[in-house]
């Protein structure tokens, strides 16, 4: 009988939760990390071609690029600090200034969608830069950089759409401030991506000085 | 038995902090930014905005991700592995460095 009951005492025993969380937030989890080694694979496979080439393109200028991804950092790092304050909000039981965080989130989620499609722009009409072809002739540069930062942009556009279920939802008094929690789980992995493209792609290739 | 004493414990965090957290990212941010315009070697550039993006990335997963209040097990459970996984990609990028120098000179 003792066996037993060191048994249920134990946190691996069952009937408790080893890990104190929920299993949505637990799924989110599991599901971050399988899209972290997506990302790791782009991330390294950017970084192999690079290293390989060594005549690879440095076509970000100071205007407009640079600045641009750096607004662009500047709004997703603002837009994870609304989120937290919504996901605060939510546990404190203030559904309405939950919200109202939610939706500031999405704003700088939207902006960051913004700049970075006029960014893209700016890279096809004015650097001649397409997935296949560029002004290099180094074609791998197009395909890893579209890839790369169009994955990335795809998850900003699903975590728009994800807030903005989650911010009406809140607003009609359904979901618990776990499902806040677990979007923003979501929506701070779309900024900790970025937090590695932007210096791997971006100042890594900046156009110091004349055109190169 | 201690599961209910910790889920009132189970805040994580405050306003204050998070704040503290953004302003820490936006600075290094800028100093990347700086950095990119420095006329320093590749490799070691590579190096040092590699070692300040996973700075941030701790910050992230810490603060804002919840990590720093969340069980031991689930951090145990979830990192060492994705860490494992990413530097058995690097294996390979030592063969990257090899394809120019077998490329035949026109």
């Amino acid at each position: 009988m003792s066996s037993v009951s060191v048994a249920t005492s134990s946190p691996w025993a069952g009937g408790q939760s080893p890990y104190a969380t929920n299993s949505k937030k637990f799924g989110m989890w599991l599901f971050l990390i399988s899209d972290s080694l997506t990302f790791a694979a782009l991330l390294f496979a950017y970084t192999y071609s690079r290293v390989a080439n060594p005549d690879w393109p440095k076509p970000f200028q100071f205007s407009p690029s640079i600045i641009f991804s750096s607004i662009m950092t500047f709004c997703l790092l603002s837009s994870s600090l609304t989120m937290v304050m919504g996901v605060h909000a939510m546990n404190h039981g203030n559904r309405k200034s939950a919200v109202g965080w939610i939706l500031a989130t999405m704003a700088g989620g939207g902006a960051f969608v913004v700049l970075h499609l006029s960014e893209w722009l700016n890279l096809i009409n004015n650097e001649g830069v397409t997935p296949a072809h560029n002004p290099w002739n180094v074609p791998l540069f197009g395909a890893t950089f579209f890839g790369l930062t169009g994955l990335h942009m795809t998850h900003v556009i699903i975590g728009l759409i994800y807030l903005a279920i989650i911010a009406q939802a809140v607003l009609r008094g359904k979901f618990k401030a776990e499902d806040v929690e677990v979007a923003g789980l979501y929506w701070h992995f779309v900024d900790l991506v970025w937090m590695f493209i932007f210096p791997l792609v971006y100042l890594m290739s900046a156009r110091v000085g004349g055109p190169s | 038995m201690s599961a209910h004493t910790e889920e009132a414990v189970h805040v994580g965090g405050t306003t204050v902090t998070f704040a503290k957290v953004w302003i820490v990212l936006l600075v290094i941010t800028g100093a990347e930014v700086l950095l990119a315009y420095e006329q320093v070697p590749t490799l070691i550039m590579l190096t040092i905005l590699v070692g300040l993006s996973i700075i941030k990335a701790a910050l992230i997963i810490a603060y804002f991700m919840h990590m720093k209040f969340e069980r031991l097990s689930l951090f145990l459970t979830l990192f060492p592995m994705l860490i494992f996984c990413i530097v058995l990609m690097l294996i390979f990028l030592g063969d990257a460095t090899r394809i120019p120098v077998m490329r035949p000179t026109l």
